[in-house]
């Protein structure tokens, strides 16, 4: 009798392989990569303004002592586009909202900005996508939360939508 | 047939590559002076994974974000840095899910022990096959 039951054994297995390979085709693929430093103070950087008038962003000003977002964006982004209003609004309500301009020319910026409103405090130029690469982040536009102690507390992925906003300040809230 | 021009139109287009006006970094597709860290770094951007196509290597993503990393990686060898301590700086990134390369970690170790544990397996059953046959 055991044996018999073993002899279903092989088929079994076969049968959840399939499962599993299944379950992979058909579930949604996560697209997105989140930073690993989430949790982890902002390592040092230092960078040059995106355009004239216009203080840079260096890790040190992250450590002011207030709680602030971080702006990953760049002008030829079109995501970037949607989420201006988004971040206007949270501008408004006093956020403090630092920009790194990826791969971005000063000219472009300026176009931009005027086209689609401006909440950034400080645009860092980060001309080579060093700095990008040095916070994990691994596209345009993504914003990060960073505390008064420079440590990164959340990190948002893509476009911040309208929807998006309450985690947002819950994130921003939770940093003070 | 509007619907359908529409939908065709959809499905040939492909979509806007979000890319840059800046030229490609300087280090993207020019190998280094010395051959042996050319090596190197050529070895490294086999097994680290474009962030933004997935499933390609950096090494043959056209990407502009691939060629940032492999600018990345070539100016860390140049600057002494071994490939290690450079998959070891990404990794603390963007997490193991970089590497095609995974680290032998508890949660990793499937990976490398389930082809062990399945020849182990076979080889078990081989020997009952070849056992009975050998009495038979």
């Amino acid at each position: 009798m055991s044996r018999r039951l073993i002899l279903w054994v092989p088929l079994g297995l076969f049968v959840l392989f399939l499962a599993v390979i299944a379950a992979g085709l058909f579930a949604p693929a996560e697209r997105t990569v989140p930073s690993a430093l989430v949790g982890q103070p902002v390592p040092e950087f230092d960078l040059a303004p995106g355009m004239a008038g216009r203080p840079g962003l260096s890790s040190a000003a992250l450590r002011r002592g207030r709680p602030r977002l971080v702006n990953i964006f760049a002008s030829w982004c079109v995501p970037c586009r949607q989420e201006a209003p988004q971040l206007a609004a949270l501008a408004r309500r006093g956020v403090p909202i630092e920009g790194i301009a990826v791969r971005d020319r000063p000219e472009d910026l300026a176009r931009f900005l005027a086209t689609y409103g401006d909440p950034f405090r400080s645009i860092g130029a980060d001309v080579d996508r060093r700095v990008q690469m040095e916070l994990g982040s691994a596209g345009v536009p993504e914003t990060f939360v960073v505390d008064g102690r420079g440590i990164i507390r959340h990190q948002h992925i893509g476009a911040i939508y309208e929807a998006d906003i309450p985690a947002i300040l819950a994130a921003y809230e939770a940093a003070r | 047939m509007k619907i359908l021009l529409a939908a065709l139109v959809l499905a040939i287009s492909t979509p806007a590559l979000a890319d840059s006006l800046l030229p490609p970094a300087e280090l993207a597709d020019t190998p280094l002076a010395d051959p042996r860290q050319e090596r190197q770094a050529r070895a490294l951007m086999e097994e680290i994974r474009c962030l933004v196509c997935q499933g390609q290597a950096i090494a043959d993503s056209n990407a502009e974000m691939a060629g940032d990393m492999r600018a990345l990686i070539r100016r860390r060898v140049q600057a002494g840095e071994s490939p290690a301590q450079i998959r070891a700086w990404l990794i603390a990134r963007y997490g193991n899910w970089v590497t095609y390369d995974p680290p032998f970690e508890p949660v990793t170790w499937p990976l490398w022990g389930l082809p062990l544990l399945l020849i182990l397996g076979g080889a078990w059953l081989a020997r009952g096959r070849f056992r009975r046959r050998g009495r038979g």
